[in-house]
């Protein structure tokens, strides 16, 4: 009967972890070099930002709420994660391949041009 | 008639203000799953004319809901009308699908299952085994006789490069009575006819347009493997995001061979209600 418990536990409390390790950024732990390094071709143009905040609104808003502020269950990206700790090229990498096991999908159905253009609007938020 | 009336569902569906950006495909899935928490709802219909026969419309409405990053869940009620003959409902699928990668890859694999419970169906989602234009001769009355139960299952392959997608399908399908495996294929590309997008809002930019091509067909069942005694499709295709985030996908499909119906003319409306759960608890947005 503890056995079982115990066995219980484990499989509840195993995934739990990693979903909350997942949640505090260590997706950032995955990046490959070669990504981390990449820049954004549209760092700071303005007509990127627009683009990039008409993407952002359209698709990323429902999650992430209309100014990047998150959600309850959806974390805000005015953070110190995304606006200092990542690159650009990290957030091209997650946007890319997604956080799939944290409810992030890929976002490698928009075209390279358009993630660049979200990302730029993004780093804009802190300045 | 019958027709006015369907065409004036598919205009009342164009009044709801919702979202989606689909891939301008009919038969064919591409890799991408449904975002999490995300109801898309299409509405698809085939027309078409096979020799020798009555003109029809084969329609299907989908309910596509994002379970998690990695299953995307689908449920489809199909009806079709035939001129001179009557308007009948088909059946209904239901269809899973899991993406067993999670990380986007060169090529990325999608596991497809479906069951569907139909008879009479004309909505051409896949063509399969010997699937061919005499299938649409027969009367309703006797075509819903026979009923099929089947599972599907498919192996989806999809990669995305330079903002083209290209997706391939191989299908295999089960008649649950005692009928051999039959065998199809689909693949389709496509891309946006603009890849950056614009810093204003815009209705007709290029960004709003995906164009594409799609070709699918039967490659004959467990006995009879090949394409002798098989029909295939093949057409451009082209969907536009309209405003208030409806997207609007059409294709003139052309028969490849004598077994095929010559032409076939397809249209779809597709709408996402985004995050639908959390619209109960914050009373709607």
């Amino acid at each position: 009967m503890i056995r079982r418990l115990a066995l219980t536990l484990l499989l509840v409390l195993l995934p739990a972890a990693f979903v909350v390790g997942a949640a505090d950024g260590s997706w950032l732990k995955n990046v490959p070099a070669r990504d981390h390094e990449k820049t954004s071709p549209y760092h700071d143009q303005p007509d990127a930002i627009a683009a990039g905040r008409r993407i952002f609104v359209d698709r990323c808003s429902h999650c992430h709420g209309e100014n990047a502020e998150g959600s309850k269950k959806r974390p805000p990206l005015k953070s110190e994660r995304v606006q200092q700790e990542a690159t650009e090229g990290d957030l091209h990498w997650l946007l890319v391949n997604g956080n799939m096991r944290r409810g992030m999908p890929s976002w490698a159905r928009l075209p390279d041009q358009q993630l660049w253009q979200v990302i730029t609007y993004l780093k804009s938020l802190h300045e | 008639m019958k027709l006015a009336v369907v065409l004036a569902l598919s205009a009342a569906l164009l009044a709801i203000d919702c979202k989606a950006q689909e891939r301008p495909y009919f038969v064919t899935y591409s890799h991408e799953m449904e975002e999490p928490g995300n109801l898309e709802i299409e509405f698809f219909n085939a027309v078409g004319k096979p020799p020798g026969g009555n003109r029809f419309i084969g329609s299907t409405v989908e309910f596509e809901y994002g379970a998690t990053a990695w299953w995307t869940s689908e449920v489809y009620l199909d009806g079709q009308m035939t001129q001179h003959d009557s308007t009948i409902f088909t059946g209904y699928r239901w269809e899973n699908r899991f993406r067993p990668l999670l990380r986007e890859h060169w090529i990325n694999p999608v596991l497809y299952v479906e069951f569907e419970n139909v008879s009479a169906d004309k909505a051409l989602r896949e063509v399969v085994g010997h699937d061919g234009k005499d299938d649409f001769l027969e009367p309703n009355a006797e075509a819903r006789e026979e009923e099929e139960r089947e599972l599907e299952f498919k192996l989806i392959l999809g990669s995305n490069y330079h903002g083209w997608n290209i997706s391939e399908n191989i299908i295999a399908t089960k008649n649950l009575s005692n009928e051999p495996w039959e065998f199809g294929y689909a693949w389709a590309a496509s891309r946006p006819l603009k890849l950056a997008a614009s810093a204003h809002d815009c209705t007709f930019c290029g960004e709003k347009f995906q164009a594409g091509i799609e070709m699918y067909g039967g490659l004959g069942d467990r006995y009879s493997f090949g394409t002798h005694l098989t029909s295939h499709y093949l057409g451009p295709s082209l969907n536009w995001a309209a405003p208030h985030g409806m997207t609007l996908t059409f294709s003139p499909q052309f028969g490849l061979n004598d077994y095929s119906i010559p032409r076939l003319y397809r249209f779809g409306i597709a709408y996402e209600i985004d995050q639908l759960w959390e619209r109960f608890h914050r009373g709607g947005r």
